[in-house]
This record gives C-alpha cells, sequence and structure tokens, in this order.
C-alpha cells in the first residue's frame, strides 16, 4: 500500500567536532519514505546524503555524532532504540548496499560464508539451512555460477558480480526497506545497466520501499518516485521526481540538472 | 599531415603470479590498433574500465614503449591532463612553481614566466593568490584547473586528456570541460580525449573511437556514431546512457 509510511526522518542533524569547530554536515533533513516507493537522495560529494543514510541505522562513527532528530522506521524510532533493538533491526528490517563492493565484503572469508553469516545472525537456522538460503539468494541476483561464486573470495569476483553478492546479502532477511547508497557509482555503464535492472525486479517482486542515494540524476530519474535533493547538508527541494525534473524550484536543483542535460 | 597516425600498436603486460612473480602468461592490453587524428581534432576515445584506453594514450605519448607497430606524432610538444587531480600535482610545490616547470625546463627566462604565469590564472579563473598556495588549499575542481593550466603553459600541440573529470561532481566537470573547449578554440591544439563517459565524449569530440579488450570496435565522426553506431558493442554502451527523465 502505497501512502502509508515506512521511514519518517525529522529534524535530523549531525555534525562533526573538527579543531576548527563544529561542522554540521547534515543539517535539519526531514523527509518520508512511503511503503513501496522508491525514494532517491540526489546531492553532489560533501552534501550529506551518505551520512544521513547512515544515521539512519546510527552507524555514524566519531569525529561525527548524530545531535538531534527522529527516525522513526514502523513505529519505533530508531534514534532512541537500545542497541539490541537496532541489532534486529540493521539487516532485518532495513538493510544496506554501499558503494563500493571491493571495501564492503571481508578479505579474508569467502562471499558464501559472509552471505550464510548475515543469515544466521538474524534466523535461528544451523549451518547447512544458512548455506542453502546464501546460494538460494545467489541464485535469486542471477549469478551464473552461484556455488563457485559462493566458495570464491571477494578479490576473484568482478565488480559486477560482487555487487550482486552484496545484494543478495541484503536480501537473506527479507528487509523492508533497502538503503541503496551508490550502488554502482563504482561500476562500468554496461554492468550498472545490468544491476538496475536487477534492482527493479527485485523491488517488485519483494515490495521492497527503496531509499536510494545518488550523485547521478540519471540513475535517479531511472529508479526513484519521488526525489529530494540535497546541498550542504539540507534538503532543498523535495517531490515527485517527474515535477523535480520537468519544473524544478530551486535554483540549485536547476543548476544541477542544467549541468547534467548541458552534457546530453 | 595528420597530426597522428598509430599503426598496428600492440602491447601486452606481463600476468605474475605467486611468490616468486614468475610469469604465467601475458594480458594483451592493446591488439592491433590504428588511428590518425587531424590537426585541431578533438579525438574521443571512450570504452570501460581495463580496455586499453589509458595505456593506448601512454602508448602515444612515449611514456610506454608499445610491443609491435608505429607511432607518427607531428607535436613538437605534447602534454598531458590525468584523471586524479590529487595525484597528478606535487603536493610539496606551490602552484607557482608547479606552473613554472616546464617553462623552465624549456629555458624560459624568469620574467618571461612571471608574465605569463599572470595571463595562465585569468585563463584558469584562479585569483592570482592562487600562486603562492599548494595543492592541497584547493578542490578538485580548481586543482584541475591548475593542471590544465601547467599543461596549457608548455604551448603544447597535442594534449592527451585522460578522464579530466571522471572524479569531479557533475557541475564542476561541465566547468571544466568548457574550460578544455576554451582552451583548445584559442590555442588551437589538439586532443586525445580518453573517457568511460559517452556523454562526456559526445559534448566533447569531433570523431570517437570505441575500444574493447585492446581493441577499437568502432570508429567515426561523432555524430554518426552516436546516431547511428555500426557495432553490437557501441549499441549497447549507448543503450547503457541514463538520460534525466521521468521512468516510465
Amino acid at each position: 500500500m502505497t501512502g502509508d509510511k515506512i521511514l519518517q526522518i525529522r529534524d535530523l542533524r549531525v555534525s562533526f567536532d573538527t579543531p576548527s569547530g563544529i561542522a554540521d554536515a547534515v543539517d535539519g533533513v526531514s523527509f518520508d519514505v512511503r511503503r513501496g516507493e522508491s525514494f532517491g537522495i540526489v546531492g553532489q560529494s560533501g552534501s550529506g546524503k551518505t551520512l544521513t543514510a547512515l544515521s539512519i541505522l546510527k552507524l555514524i562513527t566519531p569525529p561525527g555524532r548524530i545531535v538531534s532528530g527522529s527516525a522513526v522506521f514502523n513505529g519505533e524510532d530508531l534514534m532512541a532504540a537500545d542497541e539490541d533493538s537496532l541489532r534486529r533491526t540493521r539487516g532485518a528490517g532495513i538493510s544496506m548496499v554501499f558503494q563500493e563492493p571491493a571495501t564492503a565484503f571481508n578479505p579474508v572469508f569467502t562471499v558464501g560464508y559472509q552471505v550464510a553469516e548475515a543469515v544466521r545472525a538474524h534466523q535461528a537456522v544451523d549451518g547447512r539451512k544458512a548455506k542453502d538460503i546464501a546460494l538460494e539468494f545467489l541464485k535469486r541476483v542471477h549469478i551464473a555460477e552461484a556455488l563457485k561464486v559462493y566458495h570464491d573470495y571477494p578479490h576473484q569476483l568482478s565488480g559486477g558480480t560482487k555487487q550482486r553478492a552484496m545484494i543478495a546479502m541484503a536480501l537473506v532477511n527479507s528487509p523492508e526497506l533497502l538503503i541503496l547508497d551508490e550502488p554502482t557509482t563504482a561500476l562500468d555503464v554496461t554492468i550498472q545497466a545490468q544491476i538496475l535492472d536487477l534492482l527493479e525486479e527485485i523491488r517488485k517482486e519483494a515490495r521492497l520501499s527503496i531509499l536510494f542515494i545518488s550523485h547521478d540524476f540519471g540513475v535517479i530519474s531511472r529508479m526513484c518516485d519521488r526525489v529530494a535533493v540535497m546541498h550542504k547538508g539540507r534538503i532543498v527541494e523535495t517531490g515527485a521526481t517527474k515535477d523535480v525534473l520537468s519544473s524544478p524550484e530551486e535554483d540549485y536543483t536547476l543548476e544541477l540538472l542544467e549541468s547534467v542535460r548541458a552534457l546530453g | 599531415m595528420n597530426m597522428l597516425e598509430c599503426r598496428n600498436i600492440s602491447k601486452s603486460f606481463p600476468i605474475k603470479r605467486g611468490y616468486l612473480q614468475e610469469e604465467a602468461g601475458s594480458l594483451k592490453a592493446l591488439d592491433g590498433v590504428s588511428l590518425s587524428i587531424g590537426k585541431g581534432e578533438v579525438f574521443g576515445l571512450v570504452g570501460e574500465s581495463g580496455c586499453g584506453k589509458t595505456t593506448l594514450g601512454k602508448v602515444v605519448l612515449g611514456i610506454l614503449p608499445p610491443d609491435g607497430g608505429t607511432v607518427e606524432l607531428a607535436a613538437k610538444r605534447t602534454q598531458v591532463v590525468f584523471q586524479d587531480p590529487f595525484n597528478s600535482l606535487d603536493p610539496r610545490m606551490r602552484v607557482s612553481d608547479i606552473l613554472a616547470e616546464g617553462l623552465a625546463l624549456q629555458g624560459a627566462s624568469g620574467g618571461a614566466i612571471r608574465k605569463k604565469l599572470d595571463d595562465i590564472t585569468d585563463l584558469i579563473r584562479l585569483p592570482k593568490s592562487a600562486l603562492t598556495k599548494y595543492p592541497h588549499q584547493f578542490s578538485g575542481g580548481e586543482r584541475q584547473r591548475i593542471a590544465i593550466g601547467r599543461a596549457v603553459l608548455t604551448d603544447p600541440e597535442f594534449i592527451v586528456c585522460d578522464e579530466p573529470v571522471s572524479s569531479l561532481d557533475v557541475t564542476i566537470q561541465l566547468q571544466i570541460l568548457r574550460l578544455l573547449k576554451d582552451v583548445r578554440e584559442r590555442f588551437g591544439m589538439t586532443y586525445l580525449f580518453i573517457s568511460h563517459d559517452l556523454r562526456v565524449i559526445r559534448f566533447m569530440c569531433d570523431r570517437v573511437a570505441v575500444m574493447r579488450g585492446g581493441r577499437i570496435v568502432e570508429e567515426g565522426p561523432a555524430a554518426r556514431v552516436y546516431s547511428n553506431p555500426s557495432d553490437p558493442y557501441t549499441r549497447q554502451l549507448l543503450s547503457s546512457i541514463l538520460e534525466v527523465r521521468p521512468k516510465t
């Protein structure tokens, strides 16, 4: 059902303590992700979009800190939640796919081991069952030789296959919300197109809600129903993607769009 | 006569394995590449990572010797602008020294150098005060302006631009591409413009070659290649361009 809100962010502030004072990297951000929609945050480097995503799961590390704000996921404010509750939510309720598949995996364990580990972190299953589930999801993301990839180490896989495996790992615990932080930025364009197709397919199958972070208006316009434009720690404009693209209200949005469109 | 004539260039790199780094085979980075670039042309080389486009740029500049084939370059002075303005500027040198180094090597006098540095800051739209600063005091876009300034100062006839905007935000990309266009119109040099980004290539180039697996799979006027690609790989690349429009 669209319209019901799966995630509500209100007045989120993230600051960094620096030698020359406090820097507000995220400066009072509010937005909603509706159930079943794909919501995009677009902005340039340093705009605070990744920090916004990380704050939702309270993954901000010092010298950064969440100063204030709430992140209500399915009725629970994650900012007020204790570690146990957060651990249950991370990976199961909300899971995340990062930009760099090369560094998101631990290089000393096989890919399959790590995907199965994610299964066992949230489900009471034995090793054999966890492996079955992991393999099933590796197949679901269309990895051709799933069994071989299961036993491979991350460095043995191409960037595209690694990102597929990352997506499999994000899906094994049937999350309701998937946060994608520049999931295709490190990939070649033809591979990017394949991964975006895969994400669309999964979103329809699993009825996922998606928060999609990207610097690329092309990717956002292809993937998102609604979009927020971030600039210097603030959301300057939010709306249906088609409206923002056809009649942006803010000068900054216009500047971004013109930069992209000038290139064709 | 053309600015550049490459005939049947090949280049392999050894693949080494194990503790003793024994040669286990070789990787063909360039596999019989021929191309010619006319004087004053902006020639685009587009392809995905690992296709050999940077290797070709290095062979053309004489930084890497080819295993086979010939390179004839009509330019006496060549220059290069690299992808990463964080690694391509010496962090211990002031901007004025970075810019002046090439001129000094050409034997220019102190007075001539000062005059040229003054002019170049206008061209790359940095304040005069930039000259006394160090690279870390600048943003990525500003550093790339400095790198372009350094390249232009020695009055090159041919510049290899190797992914010059790949590490920059889109708004900054456009500024840098416009600067590169301005510079070329003013001084009339020839560019070999290397990029993985088909939009950037379309914006910049007169002619384009599409590379894959060390070979050129298609070459022609940019307008023709983009509107009527003949090679299936080119078509696949073009269909991967994400236009900014609402999804259907």
